[in-house]
């Protein structure tokens, strides 16, 4: 009964076709349950971000819809039910993460690296990645620049990009970024914003998660609110900025200099 | 000593050198990419030169049961796990495939005149024959424990070696066997006369080497595979996944353990648990690379076959304790040098 009430009191992401569905989605480690029952969204083309404090569960979230970590729940992708979520599957199927400590292959080359992301359309016998390939560069022409280096010895901002772009060299249809602004300048994360808004433009659905409350909002539709692991809010993301309880707890004084940083 | 005795001994080391540098590689290589220590590594040589021995004396080798054995297994295995999969059982299509090779393998050895056939077939029936089981025993024993510690994983593989060294007495028996070599002639340059065997070993350690070089470098496989021992969660974002990465470098362990079997028998007098030592030394040559470095292992590897052949000469009675008691300054100096690498998060 409850639930009912709850439903019709929440509003829901309207989309015209849903890419992604998680329904009742946990995960615990040992006793202590990260994640309980979370369940959203996301259609095809949207921008759909998930934000909240530290520890919320946003990475273990991103993770499990990935099939890093065991859940219990259900996981829809592009029509399809994943009953025990893999990587590989997925990542054949179209669904990206780019994780927040961006797993780079430290010891080789970017182009490697950029050529490696393509590696399970090899598989199948696609051999167009040259074209996407030239893609990537052109979004990313620092990573042109620095095509020989070892990825080790890449800067914060260009480790994203390279993160970005070899999941791109898959060419997913929704793309999972995990904090694609943590640590990174001003001038870079505005970048790494700007591009999220180009993917869009490309067809990439993206699955945001992020700190920096403010940005995320500016650029996506629909927005949770993620806290101890549980979806406390949701709705249209430019509804979600307005509401006041975001706006104490995500966009504040304190939240003030994000913005800075990121307009 | 004199130059000529110098020159042999050379001869001598670098050849074993060629092959336990073979060894240390494709240790290496499965450590690093599935963080097991290939013990069993020295059983396929085993198994490799005394399938080889037995094709060349004609007999039908008792190996393709095994074969026959641990396909029938491997498909088992994969129809549980269709049928446990989410997306409805479909019929695994490798099975008919996996099974008709090995059954080919059985009508091969049944009915070829084995004895007759010309070396370059043998090798190559050989390969067929031995190859095949590394990634089934991947399959069977390490793809469902792959993300254990590094500890059970090798619990595991000393059980695999010990079972090997078994089997391999129950299929080759206990005596001691050895092969005919690839050629005859032998290379005379000036006072040295260079066996032609150890040309043939030599040549073909260079040439996987290269080979080996070269598939990790350029082709996206290798590069894959690699990256799968860079940063596994990295490899697995990118679909690359951890069962297909630890079947292949089996493959590639496998198929350099037989060859180097086949190589070496013509030389050395093989029995069903010689393998352990050679792998062993295949081992030091890893640990002088630290476990990490391609290159270091294989010129630790060949610094190993060169000290070996050496002591032989002054010290008959120790060389084993001389090999192995080089690995001491090289942990002492790897554990002082490097920092303590947390290895699991």
């Amino acid at each position: 009964m409850n639930m009912q009430v709850d439903a019709l009191k929440q509003p829901q992401n309207q989309v015209a076709r849903m890419l992604l569905e998680v329904k009742d989605l946990s995960v615990a480690y040992g006793k202590v349950e990260a994640l309980s029952n979370a369940s959203l969204c996301v259609g095809e083309g949207q921008i759909v971000t998930v934000i909240g404090p530290n520890g919320a569960g946003k990475t273990t979230l991103l993770s499990a819809i990935m099939g890093v970590l065991g859940s219990r729940g259900q996981v829809h992708f592009d029509g399809s039910l994943e009953a025990v979520p893999e990587v590989e599957v997925l990542v054949g199927r179209g669904l990206g993460l780019v994780p927040e400590k961006r797993e780079l292959f430290a010891s080789m080359s970017v182009a490697d690296n950029l050529l490696l992301g393509a590696f399970q359309r090899h598989r199948r016998g696609d051999r167009s990645h040259g074209q996407t390939l030239q893609e990537v560069y052109e979004l990313f022409p620092r990573l042109w620049e620095r095509r020989d280096q070892l990825a080790a010895t890449l800067s914060g901002g260009e480790r994203q990009m390279l993160a970005v772009g070899r999941a791109l060299m898959a060419k997913p249809k929704l793309l999972m970024l995990d904090e694609p602004s943590l640590g990174l300048a001003p001038l870079i994360t505005r970048e790494i914003f700007r591009i999220i808004g180009a993917l869009r433009q490309q067809g990439v659905s993206i699955l945001l998660v992020e700190q920096n409350a403010r940005a995320a909002l500016r650029v996506a539709d629909y927005a949770y609110v993620l806290e101890t692991g549980q979806i406390a809010m949701q709705g249209p993301a430019r509804q979600l900025a307005d509401d006041p309880r975001v706006i104490e707890a995500y966009l504040g004084l304190a939240s003030k200099h994000q913005e800075m940083l990121a307009s | 000593m004199n130059f000529q005795i110098a020159m042999l001994l050379g001869q001598d080391g670098v050849t074993n050198g060629a092959i336990y540098a073979l060894l240390a590689l494709s240790i290496l290589l499965v450590f690093t990419v599935t963080r097991i220590l290939l013990i069993p590594q020295g059983e396929f040589v085993t198994y490799g030169a005394l399938t080889m021995a037995t094709i060349q004396a004609g007999q039908p080798t008792a190996l393709v049961w095994l074969l026959l054995g641990l396909s029938v297994l491997d498909c088992a295995c994969d129809l549980y796990a269709a049928a446990r999969s989410s997306h409805g059982f479909r019929f695994p299509r490798r099975i008919p495939l996996k099974l008709g090779y090995a059954l080919l393998m059985v009508a091969l050895i049944k009915t070829l005149p084995l004895a007759e056939l010309p070396m370059a077939f043998q090798v190559l029936l050989t390969l067929c024959l031995v190859v095949p089981l590394g990634p089934q025993i991947y399959r069977l024993v390490f793809q469902p424990i792959a993300s254990a510690s590094v500890l059970v994983l090798l619990i595991v593989s000393i059980a695999v070696h010990v079972t090997m060294v078994g089997i391999a007495l129950l299929l080759f028996g206990p005596e001691g066997a050895r092969t005919r070599p690839f050629s005859e002639a032998g290379l005379e340059l000036g006072p040295v006369t260079f066996n032609s065997q150890t040309l043939w070993v030599i040549a073909v350690s260079l040439a996987l080497i290269v080979g080996l070089f070269l598939f990790f470098e350029r082709s996206l496989y290798g590069k894959a595979l690699r990256a799968a021992a860079v940063n596994r969660l990295g490899a697995r974002l990118m679909g690359i996944s951890p069962t297909l990465a630890g079947k292949a470098t089996f493959l590639l362990a496998t198929f350099i353990g037989t060859l180097s079997g086949i190589l070496i028998a013509p030389i050395t007098t093989l029995y069903f648990d010689s393998g352990f030592v050679i792998s062993l030394k295949g081992f030091v040559g890893a640990i002088i690379g630290g476990l990490v470095s391609y290159p270091l292992a294989a010129l630790g590897a060949l610094g190993v076959g060169l000290i070996e052949a050496f002591s032989m000469f002054w010290a008959s009675t120790y060389k084993e304790i001389i090999v192995f008691t080089l690995i001491i300054p090289f942990l002492l100096w790897r554990s002082l040098a490097s920092r303590h690498v947390e290895e699991e998060e």
